[in-house]
C-alpha cells in the first residue's frame, strides 16, 4: 500500500510539473504569436503572419492538453493535484467531477484561456486566406489576451499546484454547486465573454489597418451572434438556477455578478443591431467600433467583478490577487480602443445620413441609445458603492428597488421598439405606409389595455400594463410581418400559404430569425412584468395538519418525512394543494443538510451545522407557478445534539450514525411548526419559454447559408476555367 | 431648414435630454442609497438612520425565537460584535461564520433588520488559497 | 522525465511555428490575394443583391412609396454594378 501511494504521489508531482510546463509553453507561444502578428502586420510579410497563426494553434493544443490532464486528475481522484483536493472528493458524482474544474479561480481562468485559444484558432483558420491587412493585427490582439490569461495563471493562480503529501480525501464540491445548471453556467458565460473577443480583435485590426468598411463585421458576425447566444444562455441558466434552487423564489436580484453578465449582453445586443445599419446604409461606423470595444471591455469587467472583492455581493470574494491585473487589462483595452477610434475618426465618416425618423436606421439609433442607456444605469447602480466612496468617503449601496425604478421605464420603451423596428424599412418609410403598418398592432395594444383593465387589477400596476400593451403590439407586428412575407411570396409564386411562409422565411433566415428573437423577448418581458407586479408572496408558520391560503390556493401541511443518506440529511415536507375546493396535487419542498468538516461542531452536530440547501416545491403551469420552500425549525434538537456530542464522541462512526438516524426519526414524528415561503407567480414560466424561443431564433439567424461556402468554390472554379482557357461546368 | 441644421438641433436636444436624465439619476441615487458599514464603524458613528450592516455571523450566536432570528455580527476579524434582531426570509447559506449583509437601524444597542433584507454570501469560490487549505 | 517530455513539446511547437519562416520565399505566389479578394467581393455582391431584393419586398409589402423605392433601387443597383466591375477587373488579367 505505501508503495502505491508513493507512486501515485510521484506521478502527481510529475504531472503537475509537466502541466506547468505546458502553461509556460502556451505563454511563450502566445507572446510569440502577438509579436509575430505585429511584425507581420507592419511589414506585410505573410510568413510571419502564418507563423503567428501556427503559434495560436499551438497555444490551443497546449491548453487543451493542460485541460485534459486536469480533467483526468479529477476523474482519477488524484489528490496530489491541489485543485482536485480542494474541489472534489471520492464521493462526488462523475459529472460534477468533470465540471468541478471551473468552480475554482485557477480552473475558471484555464477555461477562459482555453476557450479563447480554440475560438481564436477557429477564426484564424477560417480567415487564413482573407483580410490580409486585418488578420495580423487581430491575431496579435487575440494572442495578447491569451497571453494575459495564461500569465495570470502562471503567476497568480496556478492550476497545477501540487500537494505533498497528497491527502486521502478531497474537500468535495459545495452542495449549492452540485446542480446541473450551475455546472454548465460558467462555460456558457465564459464562452459568451470569449466569443466577443473575436469581433473586438478584428475591429482593432480594422482600425489599425484603416480598413473600415464592413468586411470586419461580416467576417465576425457569426462569432458575435454566438457570443450573444452563449451569454444569453448563461444569464438564463443563472436566473433559472436562482429560481429553482435557492430558497428565495426570485430570479434576478441586481447583484453585481448578475449585472456583470447583463451589461455586456445589452451593449452586445446594441452592437448586433447597429452593425446592420453599417452594412446596409454605411452609417453608425463610430457607434459600431465603440460598441464592440465597449462590449468586450464590459466582458473583462464582468470577469473582474466576480473575482475582485471590490463590491459586496451574494458571492463572497476572498482575498484575490487577480483583481489588480484584470483591472489593468481593462484600462489598457478601454483607453487603447478609445485612442485608436479617435485617431481614425476621419475614416469612420458615414457614407449617408439618416434621412428620416421613420426609417429602420433611425429606430436602430434610438435602440442603441436605449440599450446603452440601460447598461449605463446598471453600471452606475452596480458601482455606486465605489463611486460614493470616492466622492464622499462613505460606501453607499443601491438595492433592487432603485434598479427596478430606473430600469423599468427603459425596458418598457425597449419592448415597444422591439415591435416598431421590424415594421419599418431601410430608407424612408412613407407616412401613409407607416400609419397603415402601425395601425393593426396599435389596435391590438389598445384592445389589450381595455381588456386587462376590465378583467384584472392591471390598472394598479401601470408599468406592467404598458409592458403587456407594448408586448401585444410587438407580437401583432411580428405576426403581421410573417403574414406579409407569406402573402407577397404567394402572389409571386402561387404556392400554398404554409409553403410560401416556409420558403419566404428560409430565404431570409437572418431577418426572420431576428423576428423570432424579438418574439421571444416580448414573451420574456410579459413573464417578467406579470411575475413581478402580480405576485402573491407569503411567509407561513404551519403546524403539521394546519392549512393556509395564499392567493387562490389552499395549502395544507400534511406531514414531514426524512430521507437520510451518508451524504446528507434530508427533511421533506408534504403539502397538499387545492384551489376552489378541488385538489390539484401535492408539493414536497425539502431541506438538505450536508455534514460539515468543522471539528468543533462535534460528531453529531456536524451533520446539522454544515451547508444546507433547499429543494423547492414547484408547480409550473402556463398560467403561472406555485413556488414553495420549507425551513424546519431544528433548534429544538440543540439539547439532544449537545448531549450526543458529549456522550457519543468516542463511539465508532456507525454508532454515531445510528444515533443521528434515531434523532431524525424522533423529530419527524413530532416536529415543531415550520416556516414556509409560498409564492404565487403568474406567467413566470414565459420568461424561460420566451428566452428559449429567442435563443432558437438566434441560432436560426446565424445558421450559415450554403452560399458562402459555394462562393469560394465557385471563385476557384472560375479561375481554373480561365487558366485552362475553357469554360467550367458548375458541379 | 437644411438637413445639417436639423441634425445639429436633434443632436443638441438628445444630448441635453441625456444630461438632464443623468443628472436626475445621480441626484436621486444619493438619496435612495443606504450606507454600508461594518460593526466597528457603526459603533463609532451616528447610530440613527438606516444602514447596511456587513460583517460575519459570530459563531454560536444564532438563536431562533419563533418567527424572529437573533444573532451577532462582527467585523471580518471577529471584533466588535453587534446583536441583530431580524425577521423574514433566511437565505440558504446562513450559518455561523458566514458573511452577511442586513439593512436596518440600530435601536437601543440592537440592530433591527428590515424584513427580508438579510443577504448571506455564498461561501467563497474564488480565493487563491495556498494549496491544501480549504476555503 | 517530465522535463524531457516538456522539452520535447517545446521543440515540437517551435518547429511547427517557425516552419513558414524556414520553408518559403518572402514574396509568395500572388494569385492567392486575388482569389481572396474575389471571394470578398462576391460576398459583398451577394449582400447587395439581398438588399435589392429586400427593397423590392418592402415595396411589395407597401412600406416604400414608388418614388422612394425607385430612388433606393437606383442607388443599390449602381453600387452593385460597381462591385461587378471590380470583380471583372480582377478576373480579366488572367485571360491574357
Amino acid at each position: 500500500m505505501p508503495v502505491e501511494v508513493h507512486d501515485d504521489h510521484a506521478g502527481a508531482v510529475q504531472l503537475t510539473i509537466f502541466g506547468s510546463a505546458l502553461l509556460a509553453a502556451a505563454l511563450l507561444a502566445a507572446l510569440y504569436a502577438a509579436g509575430a502578428g505585429v511584425y507581420g502586420g507592419r511589414t506585410g510579410d505573410r510568413r510571419w503572419v502564418e507563423s503567428a497563426r501556427r503559434a495560436v494553434y499551438a497555444m490551443a493544443a497546449l491548453l487543451t492538453s493542460a485541460v485534459v490532464i486536469i480533467e483526468i486528475a479529477f476523474l482519477r481522484d488524484d489528490f496530489g493535484f491541489a485543485l482536485v483536493a480542494d474541489h472534489s472528493s471520492t464521493t462526488t458524482p462523475t459529472f460534477y467531477k468533470l465540471t468541478a474544474m471551473w468552480s475554482s479561480q485557477e480552473g475558471s481562468l484555464l477555461l477562459w484561456a482555453w476557450v479563447l485559444s480554440l475560438a481564436s484558432s477557429g477564426v484564424l483558420f477560417i480567415t487564413r486566406n482573407r483580410h490580409r491587412e486585418i488578420v495580423p493585427w487581430a491575431t496579435a490582439v487575440l494572442a495578447g489576451i491569451g497571453a494575459f490569461f495564461v500569465g495570470l495563471m502562471i503567476f497568480k493562480a496556478q492550476p497545477f499546484g501540487h500537494l505533498d503529501p497528497a491527502p486521502a480525501e478531497g474537500a468535495g464540491l459545495t452542495p449549492l454547486l452540485r446542480n446541473p445548471y450551475m455546472a454548465v453556467h460558467p462555460p456558457m458565460l465564459y464562452s459568451g465573454y470569449v466569443f466577443w473577443s473575436i469581433p473586438f480583435a478584428f475591429c482593432v485590426g480594422a482600425l489599425i489597418a484603416r480598413r473600415l468598411d464592413a468586411s470586419w463585421i461580416r467576417t465576425t458576425r457569426n462569432f458575435a451572434l454566438c457570443a450573444w447566444t452563449f451569454l444569453g444562455i448563461g444569464l438564463l441558466l443563472g436566473s433559472r438556477w436562482s429560481y429553482e434552487e435557492l430558497g428565495w423564489g426570485g430570479y434576478w436580484g441586481w447583484d453585481p455578478v448578475e449585472n456583470a453578465a447583463l451589461m455586456p449582453w445589452l451593449v452586445g445586443t446594441a452592437f448586433l443591431h447597429s452593425v446592420m445599419v453599417q452594412e446596409k446604409r454605411g452609417m453608425l461606423k463610430v457607434w459600431n467600433v465603440s460598441l464592440i470595444c465597449g462590449t468586450f471591455s464590459l466582458c473583462l469587467l464582468g470577469t473582474f467583478l466576480v473575482r475582485s472583492g471590490v463590491l459586496q455581493s451574494i458571492h463572497a470574494f476572498g482575498a484575490s490577487t487577480v483583481g489588480g491585473p484584470l483591472l489593468a487589462l481593462i484600462a489598457v483595452v478601454a483607453i487603447g480602443s478609445t485612442v485608436l477610434i479617435v485617431s481614425r475618426l476621419d475614416q469612420l465618416r458615414p457614407e449617408r445620413r439618416i434621412e428620416s425618423l421613420l426609417s429602420r436606421e433611425s429606430i436602430f439609433l434610438v435602440n442603441n441609445l436605449l440599450l446603452v442607456g440601460l447598461a449605463a444605469v446598471i453600471f452606475w447602480g452596480t458601482f455606486f458603492p465605489l463611486i460614493s466612496e470616492f466622492f464622499t468617503g462613505e460606501k453607499h449601496s443601491l438595492a433592487a428597488p432603485w434598479f427596478n425604478r430606473y430600469v423599468t421605464p427603459i425596458g418598457v420603451l425597449l419592448v415597444l421598439f422591439t415591435g416598431i423596428g421590424p415594421l419599418l424599412a431601410w430608407g424612408r418609410l412613407s407616412p401613409s405606409a407607416a400609419r397603415r403598418l402601425l395601425l393593426g398592432p396599435g389596435l391590438v395594444a389598445l384592445a389589450t389595455i381595455v381588456v386587462l383593465l376590465a378583467v384584472s387589477d392591471a390598472g394598479h400596476h401601470p408599468w406592467a400594463l404598458f409592458v403587456f400593451a407594448f408586448a401585444a403590439f410587438t407580437l401583432a407586428a411580428l405576426a403581421g410581418e410573417f403574414w406579409r412575407a407569406a402573402a407577397t411570396r404567394r402572389s409571386l409564386t402561387g404556392e400554398s400559404a404554409p409553403r410560401a411562409l416556409v420558403e419566404a422565411v428560409g430565404r431570409n433566415r437572418r431577418r426572420y430569425g431576428g423576428y423570432i428573437v424579438h418574439a421571444g423577448i416580448a414573451l420574456t418581458l410579459i413573464g417578467i412584468a406579470a411575475s413581478s407586479s402580480f405576485q402573491t408572496n407569503r411567509d407561513l408558520r404551519l403546524q403539521v395538519g394546519q392549512t393556509a391560503t395564499v392567493g387562490d390556493y389552499t395549502i395544507r401541511y400534511d406531514k414531514l418525512t426524512s430521507d437520510p443518506n451518508p451524504e446528507r440529511l434530508s427533511f421533506v415536507s408534504h403539502l397538499s394543494v387545492s384551489r376552489d375546493g378541488k385538489s390539484i396535487g401535492t408539493l414536497a419542498p425539502a431541506r438538505n443538510y450536508y455534514p460539515s468538516d468543522d471539528p468543533t461542531a462535534g460528531p453529531i452536530g456536524r451533520y446539522f451545522m454544515g451547508e444546507s440547501t433547499s429543494e423547492v416545491g414547484l408547480r409550473s403551469r402556463a398560467g403561472g407557478d406555485l413556488w414553495t420552500a420549507f425551513q424546519p425549525d431544528l433548534s429544538v434538537l440543540n439539547p439532544d445534539i449537545k448531549r450526543g456530542n458529549d456522550q457519543l464522541a468516542n463511539l465508532p462512526a456507525a454508532a454515531q450514525e445510528f444515533a443521528i438516524l434515531a434523532l431524525v426519526q424522533h423529530y419527524v414524528q413530532n416536529p415543531p411548526p415550520a416556516t414556509f415561503r409560498v409564492i404565487v407567480n403568474p406567467l413566470v414560466g414565459w420568461i424561460w419559454i420566451g428566452a428559449l424561443i429567442a435563443l432558437a431564433g438566434a441560432v436560426m439567424a446565424g445558421w450559415p447559408a450554403l452560399e458562402s461556402r459555394q462562393r469560394l468554390e465557385a471563385a476557384y472554379r472560375a479561375r481554373l476555367g480561365r487558366e485552362l482557357g475553357t469554360a467550367t461546368e458548375s458541379s | 431648414m437644411d438637413p445639417s441644421r436639423k441634425r445639429k438641433i436633434r443632436l443638441v436636444i438628445a444630448l441635453s435630454a441625456a444630461v438632464l436624465l443623468a443628472a436626475g439619476l445621480v441626484y436621486t441615487s444619493f438619496s435612495a442609497s443606504t450606507e454600508a458599514k461594518e460593526p466597528s464603524q457603526l459603533l463609532q458613528s451616528d447610530p440613527s438612520g438606516t444602514y447596511e450592516l456587513t460583517g460575519k455571523v459570530v459563531p454560536g450566536s444564532i438563536q431562533h425565537a419563533g418567527d424572529e432570528l437573533n444573532f451577532k455580527v462582527s467585523d471580518r476579524d471577529g471584533t466588535d460584535p453587534i446583536p441583530v434582531s431580524y425577521s423574514g426570509e433566511v437565505p440558504d447559506p446562513f450559518r455561523d461564520g458566514r458573511e452577511v449583509i442586513v439593512t436596518g437601524k440600530l435601536q437601543d444597542g440592537t440592530f433591527v433588520g428590515e424584513r427580508d433584507s438579510l443577504v448571506t454570501k455564498c461561501p467563497s469560490k474564488f480565493t487563491t488559497t495556498t494549496p491544501g487549505q480549504s476555503s | 522525465m517530465e522535463f524531457v517530455l516538456a522539452l520535447l513539446v517545446v521543440v515540437l511547437v517551435a518547429w511547427f511555428v517557425t516552419a513558414p519562416l524556414r520553408n518559403r520565399e518572402p514574396a509568395q505566389s500572388d494569385d492567392d490575394p486575388a482569389v481572396a479578394e474575389l471571394a470578398d467581393l462576391e460576398a459583398r455582391k451577394a449582400a447587395k443583391y439581398r438588399q435589392i431584393r429586400d427593397a423590392e419586398t418592402d415595396r411589395a409589402a407597401g412600406k416604400l412609396t414608388e418614388e422612394d423605392y425607385r430612388r433606393l433601387d437606383h442607388e443599390l443597383r449602381a453600387e452593385a454594378i460597381d462591385i461587378l466591375k471590380r470583380i471583372d477587373r480582377l478576373q480579366q488579367p488572367r485571360g491574357e
